[in-house]
């Protein structure tokens, strides 16, 4: 059965996703790539794809994350060739998880070293929209 | 090896952190695949057929959106076969495919009425609390095996 997945590297990692394909090259499986701004989409059979992952995701633990995609590359029902440009669906998501990947890439990081997460540390939150209507209240009421 | 339901269904971090500890993340893009693959049962440019919403009635009674009876004839199946589900609260997270609010309440409703382990998180916005994230996905999942 075919699979396809993306190959997502974080802003903090070092690889490029050139260095992904170049490595997927390397392996020579019967494996299509596409690189994209945000790191590579593989597809071909699953065993190849599931091989793949294993050794891509040594290139650098904690920065590579991989998630399955449903179409495959091109597809006319995804590819933005076909269906006009824009932003595909899907990409909304990817977006929002991306700005994220770096705090999630520290915390692996830190999981790896085996260290447990601070206790009583108290976070930094970004304020709500109350928060917000009640400090612009209070500095100009 | 447990089949982990990650909501929300389209998530990368959450699929990501599950495979990364041997486990199987149901996610929406393998039961889409599925439709992809099989022969005579799609054309472009759809990728829902006739007879989703009719599946979705399991789910949600007839008068209710086919939005949702649509978007639960993929989910619903998924909740069916999960045995353990990682949740992330609130909406702002859903977006694109997910983006549909009703379809995320009966989706969490399904998944906390099945009985099944589930962790409840939401999305890091600092390193602290992204550690705290990490450490208790890999509790989570490491206490299923």
């Amino acid at each position: 059965m075919k699979s396809t997945k993306y190959v997502v590297t974080s802003q903090d990692s070092d690889v490029l996703p050139s260095d992904i394909a170049l490595r997927i090259y390397e392996l020579g499986r019967d494996i299509n790539v596409k690189e994209t701004c945000f790191g590579v989409i593989i597809d071909g059979e699953e065993e190849d794809i599931s091989a793949t992952v294993e050794d891509l995701r040594k290139m650098d633990e904690t920065n590579i994350f991989i998630k399955d995609r449903g179409f495959s590359p091109g597809d006319p029902r995804r590819c933005r060739g076909h269906r006009g440009g824009g932003a595909r669906p899907g990409f909304y998501m990817m977006e929002h998880e991306s700005e994220i990947l770096p705090l999630i890439s520290r915390g692996l990081a830190s999981e790896a070293r085996g260290e447990d997460p601070p206790s009583g540390v108290e976070t930094k939150r970004r304020p709500t929209l109350e928060d917000l209507e009640a400090m612009i209240n209070e500095e100009f009421s | 090896m447990v089949k982990v339901m990650v909501y929300p269904p389209t998530s990368m971090i959450l699929a990501d952190l599950v495979e990364r500890k041997g486990h199987e993340a149901l996610v929406v893009s393998k039961e889409v695949r599925k439709k992809v693959d099989t022969p005579g049962l799609d054309s472009p440019p759809l990728n829902m057929t006739t007879e989703d919403p009719k599946k979705g009635l399991k789910y949600a009674a007839v008068d209710v959106p086919s939005g949702v009876r649509g978007r639960m004839a993929l989910l619903g199946p998924m909740i069916e076969e999960a045995e353990a589900a990682i949740v992330i609260k609130g909406d702002d997270c859903t977006l694109g495919c997910t983006g549909c609010a009703r379809t995320n309440e009966l989706a969490r409703f399904l998944l906390k009425t099945k009985r099944i382990p589930l962790l409840e998180l939401e999305y890091p916005e600092d390193e602290v609390e992204a550690k705290r994230f990490v450490f208790k996905i890999r509790e989570f999942l490491e206490g299923l095996s």
